[in-house]
This record gives structure tokens, sequence and C-alpha cells, in this order.
């Protein structure tokens, strides 16, 4: 079996309409794309690192492929309003994977460029094409499939000099009324001494439908940049999302990027560092919170290219039920880059008899003046703890849902967006409650309005 | 200390390290029986007919033959294992002893030989000793204290000899631990395997001293291919230890053993290695490929196993002592201490497969990595679903010595079940410079202090090893690293 065949013969069926609709500059790279795939395969489980994972049996479901660009139902950033308290964010929306703004977008004109690549690809023409694909790897299937079908994306570009004074805020939505596969592409570039902080949630509209979201995400901070990336997911049961990030950091730059589960069905993160400049800081946060059927699989890679850098890692995951988690992260120090430091962890608390957890860490180290550590545990929630709070007249349940707050706190607490961390600790405590609606962690609160 | 002054501190010291001798590296001069290069049924059957061997253990070869040449050689290792004509290689030498009539008498070559590598054949000089099985090439020359064993029922000698003694024995376990499918390289050798020792300790014996077998490979372009099996019945006790050296030749030469244990209920075996096989000169030219699987199964409950090796010889070692811990409240150990200089590379770490209840498992692993070496942890830690209440802890320490070293730890956990607690820590860093600083300033010279320092990072294994081997194995970690400062 190989899943991917059906999604080439879509494309050299369709491949005028494709090309018609997508600017220039993506489909340069299409052939390369279609050359990769044509022997590539997807992973199965228990290939190398991918020991819980199977992305062939994710992608082999019939999903539906937009390819004539029609347009769904009306444009979201009309039905859609951002209220959230002490959240000012610059709204924007993708819609399977068409692009709108809205209203509070406005604001950021003149400073911080948001715009989809077929205006991208007018407006700043070299810088499409010195970085849109030159970051992500196209020897991952997935990165070649998206490389492939991708007829539109967003970029996001702040000039150098140029401090975001607001979040920008991504709402990724599912709305389709059928089963539907969606190529969803991010480019962002962060000038020199800019900053910028952005918050992506993944949302599906139906949860009748099967969903999959193929997203490949390509990040360029330049010197002394700062950039935050939260990536929130709270999608439904049938949504699978395969989400590649990469990262390249030059000197003196700082890139946190958080990935929160909440609710989902299928996700595989993959995120791809190469630090290139001295003096750089990375931090890769992650905390899953699973039950049911859920499946939680990220993999890390940190490349340390140049001295003097610092990474810092941290993953936690709560499994309850029948739900798989999978970490796997990579250090990789190159030779002559004394002085690093980085640091990796990955807690999981398995909270069930059927829940698994598999766990990968690794360093591969080739330069003797540096301080790497990982460090992993799967444990239980500690019993004392739990009596000493039933002798103080907690029950058991709120007892648990206590400690396992207490548990991923700390992954929450290295978000530096004020408004963002207690809103999370907010939802963290209502998931735990299971009081937490499909849409609660949406900051657009959609259906409210 | 300045940046620009350190490379060039580093060179120095590292060529200083190489100059230390392997003094092991010579070769007796013995008329040895050798097969033609080269491999194919005939060989093994060739290989079968010397040995005497019974048409079931020439069907369990054949059997691993022919799937060996449907395998191919595993890449996946953080070691470059040239490509090894298989062709090319002699699957069995044999050193034609002069007495060979008389078998109580060995001959004086041989002695020698051992000797020379302070091994003690003659049993009157060591009463106190322990009992040897000393391997040259493809046969065992000599077991010692047989007779004092035999008394207690506790069978050791050499597995050739066991298959013809206790064919029952040996075909009840051989091949029940690591299975001639298992891999490339134990299908291989349950093609062409030669000499071994055989262990197996009766119901509540507690084997009264140190078992150990003594492996050497002498001829050139032959393979060492031997094979270990050890059962330990119910409520029994043994301490095995095994060591291994090799002259020094510009050819690569070929290791690849099977070690298989048994352990049955209450039962406890202790397994040491002190591995020392020629590693290649200081350009990496020679050195034996030590690419062997051991596994042990802790069939029983309350069964202990424990591992510790010492690994500072082969060009390349590519080696994973397991346990299954089969039995409920089973315990398995894993300490080891793996140091590498020049051109080495190392690959090792460990298995531990929870299948009982309650079993737990400890690792400790030491890298040391100098010179141009690779030093890697590769582990495996699974608790299956039905093991409930298991526990596993691990330490993987990494130390560097040089900045053109490498140091990689690549463990794997599965956890099933949600009564169990694993644990993983690993650090990767080079000595601290404050602990020098310190002892220098106490009027101890930078490579004394070294020494100090990683005999005190590697005293958690060492304190592991039975107390012969302990001295021996500081010794070697002190010629080891010889002026390795980084």
């Amino acid at each position: 079996m190989n899943a991917l065949q059906q999604y080439i013969d879509l494309y050299d069926e369709s491949r005028e309409v494709i090309e018609d609709q997508s600017p220039e500059l993506l489909n340069a790279l299409r052939p390369a794309a279609r050359e990769q795939l044509a022997t590539a395969r997807l992973p199965r489980k228990g290939s190398e690192d991918y020991e819980a994972t199977d992305l062939e049996a994710v992608f082999a479901h019939d999903y539906g492929v937009n390819v004539n660009r029609l347009p769904f139902d009306a444009d979201p950033a009309e039905t859609f309003h951002c209220d959230v308290p002490n959240m000012s964010t610059c709204l924007y929306y993708t819609s399977n994977d068409a692009f709108h703004s809205s209203a509070t977008a406005e604001r950021n004109i003149g400073q911080v460029v948001v715009e989809p690549f077929s205006m991208a690809a007018v407006d700043y023409p070299e810088l499409m094409s010195a970085y849109y694909g030159k970051l992500a790897k196209m020897s991952d299937p997935t990165v070649a499939l998206n490389t492939l079908l991708v007829q539109d994306g967003l970029f996001i570009y702040v000039p150098d000099g140029v401090v975001a004074e607001r979040p920008i805020q991504l709402v990724n939505i599912f709305n389709a009324a059928l089963d539907m596969m969606v190529q969803r592409r991010l480019l962002i570039i962060v000038g020199k001494n800019a900053s910028i902080k952005l918050l992506a949630c993944d949302h599906s509209q139906s949860a009748d439908y099967h969903y999959l979201s193929n997203q490949v995400i390509e990040i360029v901070a330049m010197q002394g940049s700062t950039l935050d990336y939260y990536d929130m997911e709270e999608s439904t049961p049938k949504t699978s999302r395969v989400s590649s990030i990469y990262v390249n950091q030059h000197e003196d730059s700082n890139v946190l990027i958080d990935g929160i589960t909440l609710t989902n069905g299928f996700t595989r993160n993959n995120y791809h560092v190469e630090v290139n400049g001295e003096h750089a800081e990375t931090h890769l946060l992650g905390m899953t919170i699973a039950s049911g059927e859920q499946h939680v699989d990220s993999h890390t890679f940190i490349s340390h290219n140049a001295p003097r850098c610092h990474s810092n890692e941290m993953f936690k995951y709560v499994l309850n039920d029948n739900a798989v988690g999978a970490f796997a992260g990579k250090i990789l120090v190159k030779p002559n880059c004394p002085r690093v430091e980085a640091y990796q962890g990955n807690r999981n608390l398995c909270g069930a008899p059927t829940a698994k957890m598999y766990t990968k860490p690794q360093l591969e180290i080739y330069t003797d003046d540096v301080m790497c550590s990982h460090g992993s545990a799967v444990g239980q929630l500690d019993e004392e703890a739990l009596f000493y709070m039933r002798t103080r007249g907690i029950g058991i349940d709120e007892a648990r849902r206590l400690l396992m707050q207490a548990f991923v706190a700390d992954v929450i607490d290295g978000v530096r967006l004020d408004a963002l961390k207690d809103r999370l600790h907010y939802l963290v405590e209502k998931r735990f409650a299971g009081t937490l609606s499909n849409c609660a962690g949406c900051m657009a609160s959609c259906k409210n309005s | 200390m300045k940046e620009s002054e350190k490379p060039e501190k580093g060179n120095q010291i590292i060529e200083e390290a190489a100059q230390a001798e392997y003094k092991y590296g010579f070769v007796t001069d013995i008329e040895t029986e050798v097969i033609p290069k080269g491999l194919d049924e005939d060989v093994v059957r060739r290989i079968s007919a010397l040995k005497g061997e019974p048409e079931w253990l020439l069907e369990f070869r054949l059997k691993a033959y022919r799937h060996w040449l449907t395998l191919k050689a595993p890449t996946w290792g953080h070691v470059h294992v040239p490509e090894i004509d298989y062709q090319a290689i002699s699957y069995y030498a044999a050193p034609r002893q002069k007495a060979a009539n008389d078998k109580k008498e060995i001959d004086p070559e041989l002695k020698k030989t051992f000797d020379k590598l302070g091994i003690p054949l003659e049993e009157q000089l060591r009463l106190s000793g322990m009992a040897v099985d000393a391997v040259m090439d493809s046969v065992s020359v000599k077991t010692t204290y047989r007779e004092r064993l035999a008394e207690l029922g506790v069978i050791f000698c050499s597995i050739s000899e066991a298959v013809k003694d206790y064919p029952d024995l040996v075909r009840k376990y051989l091949g029940k631990v690591v299975p001639y499918t298992d891999n490339f390289y134990a299908a291989l050798n349950s093609a062409v395997f030669s000499d071994g020792s055989f262990v197996y300790i009766p119901k509540g014996v507690r084997c009264p001293m140190e078992l150990s077998t003594y492996f050497r490979i002498n001829a050139a372009q032959t393979g060492q291919f031997e094979r270990t099996l050890i059962v330990a019945d119910d409520d029994a006790y043994v301490s095995y230890l095994e060591g291994c050296t090799a002259p020094m030749r510009d050819e690569n030469q070929l290791h690849a053993a099977i070690v298989e244990i048994v352990v049955e209920d209450r039962a406890e075996v202790k397994y040491s290695t002190v591995q020392n096989w020629y590693p290649g000169d200081k350009d990496g030219k020679g050195g034996i490929y030590n690419l062997v699987t051991k596994r042990g199964l802790c069939r029983g409950d309350h069964s202990k196993l424990s591992w510790t090796q010492v690994e500072t010889g082969s060009a390349i070692t590519w080696k994973y002592p397991s346990c299954v811990l089969k039995g409920d409240h089973s315990v398995g150990e894993f300490y080891s201490v793996a140091l590498t200089n020049n051109w080495q590379e190392a690959d090792t770490g460990t298995k531990m497969i929870h299948l009982g209840k309650h079993s737990t498992s400890t690792i400790v692993s030491k890298g040391i990595s100098a010179g141009h070496s690779q030093n890697s942890y590769r582990g495996m830690v699974k608790i299956a679903p039905k093991a409930t209440g298991c526990r596993n802890f691990t330490q993987c320490d990494s130390l560097l010595l040089s900045d053109t070293s490498g140091a990689h730890t690549f463990p794997v956990i599965e956890v099933g079940n949600d009564t169990s607690v694993v644990e993983h820590e690993a650090t990767t860093s080079k000595i601290n410079e404050d602990q020098i600083f310190y002892c220098n300033q106490r009027g101890i010279s930078t490579e004394d202090a070294v020494g100090l320092i990683v005999n005190g990072y590697a005293k958690e294994v060492m304190a592991k090893l039975p107390m012969e081997f302990a001295v021996e194995a500081q010794k070697l970690l002190s010629v080891s690293l010889e002026g390795a400062v980084g």
C-alpha cells in the first residue's frame, strides 16, 4: 500500500488547475517535490523516529482535496468575533486553507506584514524567493506532499527593528461538510532586532467529518530578533494534523515555540531548529493533555551549529484512557561549538492502565566543552501527596486534578504572554474537569456572538 | 586558558595518550590448524564435523546459515563498520597441541601465552584462584577446577565438550534466549560458532568460586565466534567473568559472539566483562570488530541478572547485553564503563524488557571519549502492558576529554501501563576545570588529577566488579587514559 499515490495521481490529473491558481514561486518547487515523492513512502509504525505513529494509515483515508479552491460558507471574519478579555490581538483566519483577515488586523498596517503568498509574491518577491521552501526538508514525504499540493500560504514579515505591539493571532478552522485534507503553509521572517508574538489556534467546526491538516511552517529569525510562537490545538477526535516547523536562527536571536494540545484526534509535531549564530537562545515547550483515543507525537531536533548558544526543551504529557503519547528529541552539537548549553526534559504521567507513552531523548555531541543533559520520566501522581490532600478533606478526584494542574504548570509558566498564560491556566483547569467545550479554547469565541 | 591555546594542547596530549602501549599485542608462535577461508554450507558442515557434533546441532547450524544468507548487516549503529568480506575470513582455527594425546598436559607454548596474559592455568599455583576456561581462537585450551566443581554438581566446561557430555541440557537451552533469527551477527554466529563456555549450576547450589573464561584471538585472518551458555537453576548463584585480548595487527579481525543466560526461580547470575581486544593503533589502523549479542532471560520469579562491563578495547564495539525480565519480581542490572580513544567507535548499552509484574531494573552507563573516538549509549526500557508495578532507573553520563571526540545517547522508553515508573537521566560534559584546578593546587599534576577524576567518575561501576577484576579494570582505565587531558 502507498497512501501517497492517490495524491500524486491527483496532482498529475489536475496539475494545470493547481498551477493556474498559485504564484509562480510555489509552482517552481513542485517538480522537485513530485520527483521526491515518486520513490518516497510514508513511515509506518515502528520505523526509526516513528515508533508509535503510523503516518501511512493517517494519509490512507480518502480525503477530499479542494483543488479548485471553491469557497466555503461565508467569510469567517464576519461571523467570528474576537472578544477575549485582555487579548487585543490582530486576528487572522484560515478557513480550511483559504486566508481571511479581520477588522482588527488593520491595526498592524505599516509595521508587520501579514498577507497571503499570492500577494506577498508581488509585494516581496525577493524575500519570498530567498526563503520559501529553503528550510523545510523535502526528504520528509509530508513536506514534499505539502510542497506539491499547496496553493497558497501565509507570509508574515516583521521588518528590521520593528517591535510588534500586539500579538498576532491566527485561527485555523476546518469548516467543510465532507472529509478533507488541506495543505497549510506559513513563512515567518523576523528581521534584525525585530520582535513578534504569534498565537495559532487549530479548530474543527464539525466533529462528524475526518479532517487532515498537513502543515509546514518555515521561520527565519534574524540577528537579535525575538519570536514567540504559541500553537494551540483544540480540534475534534476525527481531526488529524501533521505539523513540521523549521527554524533558522541567527546570532542573538531568541525563539520560543510552545505546542499545546488539549483536544485532538491524531497529531504529529516535528520541530527542526538550526541554530546558526552565537548567543542564540531556543526554547521549545510542549504540553499535552490526552484522553480517549487521542494520539500526540512530538519530535524535536535542535542542531547547534555555532558556539555559545543555549537551548532548553520541556515537554509534558498527561495521558488517560487509551491515549498514546510519544516524544523523541535530539540535541546535536556540531564540532567546534564550545560553550553550548542544552537541556531537554520530558515528564509524563500515565493515568490509566491502557495509556501508553513512548519516549526517546537523544544527545549527539561532537564538542567537549559543553553542558548538555536530558532527563525523561514516566510515572504516576505521588501517592503521598494525594493522601495528604485527602487528609485535608479534598476529594480524590479534586486532589488528582490539582496535582495534574500543578504538574503542567511550569510549561504554562514558560509562556511569555501574560494574558495567554492566565487563559491557559483556566483552560487546563476546565480540561481536567472535563468541562472544556470544543470552542472554549478559541479566543475568537465564535459561537458566542 | 585562552581558546586559541586549547587545540594545540589537546593534540599534544592525545599524541601522548596514543603512545600508551597495548601490552597484550604479542603473537604466539604456535602451529595452528586453520581451515581455508570462505563460507558456504560445506564449511559449516566441516566445522561441525571437526567438532564431532551430533546431527541436531548441524541442522541448527545449517538453518542459521540459510537464514543468514537472507539478511543484511545492520547499519543503524553509530559506528562505521566497513563492508566485511565474509569470504575472506577463516571460520575455524585451532592451535595444534603437541601433547594432544594426554589431555591433562597442555602445550608449554600455550601455557606460556596465558602466563604472559596473567591467566592461571596451573591449579596448584593458584589454590585460592578462580576456575578458568581458556579459549584460543576457535577451541578451548583448558578448563581448570572442573573436578572440584563437579563435586557440587556444577558443570563448567567448553561448549564443545558440553555438546558431547550433556547433549540434553545444551539442546534444551541453546538458541532459546538468542534465536538464530535474532540479528545478522547472531545468525552468523549460530552457523559457525566455535568454542565458548557452558555453565550449569544445579538447584540450590551457590558456586563457591568465580568462573572465568579468557578469550584470545591469535591466528591471523580468522574470526572468533564464541558461544557461551549459562544456566542457573532454582536458587543457584554464580559469578562469571570474561576477559579478552588479541595481538596487534594491521588488518581488522571480526569477533561475533553470542552469550545466552537463563536464570530460574530465585537464582542469581552476575556476569562481568573486561573487554580489551586490540583497539587499533593511533591512526585507527587494525583492531577488532567486536559485534556481539548478549542476552539473559530471567525466567523465574525473584531471579536476578547483573551485567557489568568495562569496555576499553576493540576498534568497533556493537554490543547490548540485555535482560528479559519474565519472572515476577525479577531484577535486571547493567553497569557499564566504556572508554574510547584514538579512532575507536563504541555503540553499547542495554535493553531491559519488563514482562513480569514488579520487575525492577537499574542501568548505570559511563562513557568516556578521548582522541577522535565516538562513544554512544543506546538503550531500551520497555514495560509491557501486563507488567504492572515495574520500576526502572537509568543514568548515563558521558565525559568528553577532547574536542574532536563525540558522545551520544540514544535511549528508548516505552511504558505500557499506569503503575510503573521509569526514570532516565543523561548528562554530557567535559571534566570540571575547577576540580582539576583544585587538584593542581594541592600538588597533583593535571594528568594524575584526570586519572583521579575519571576513576571517581567510574567508581559506581567498578564497585560492582569482583575484586580481582576491579584491580585489573582500574589499571586498564589508567593505561588507556594515560595523558588524555582535555
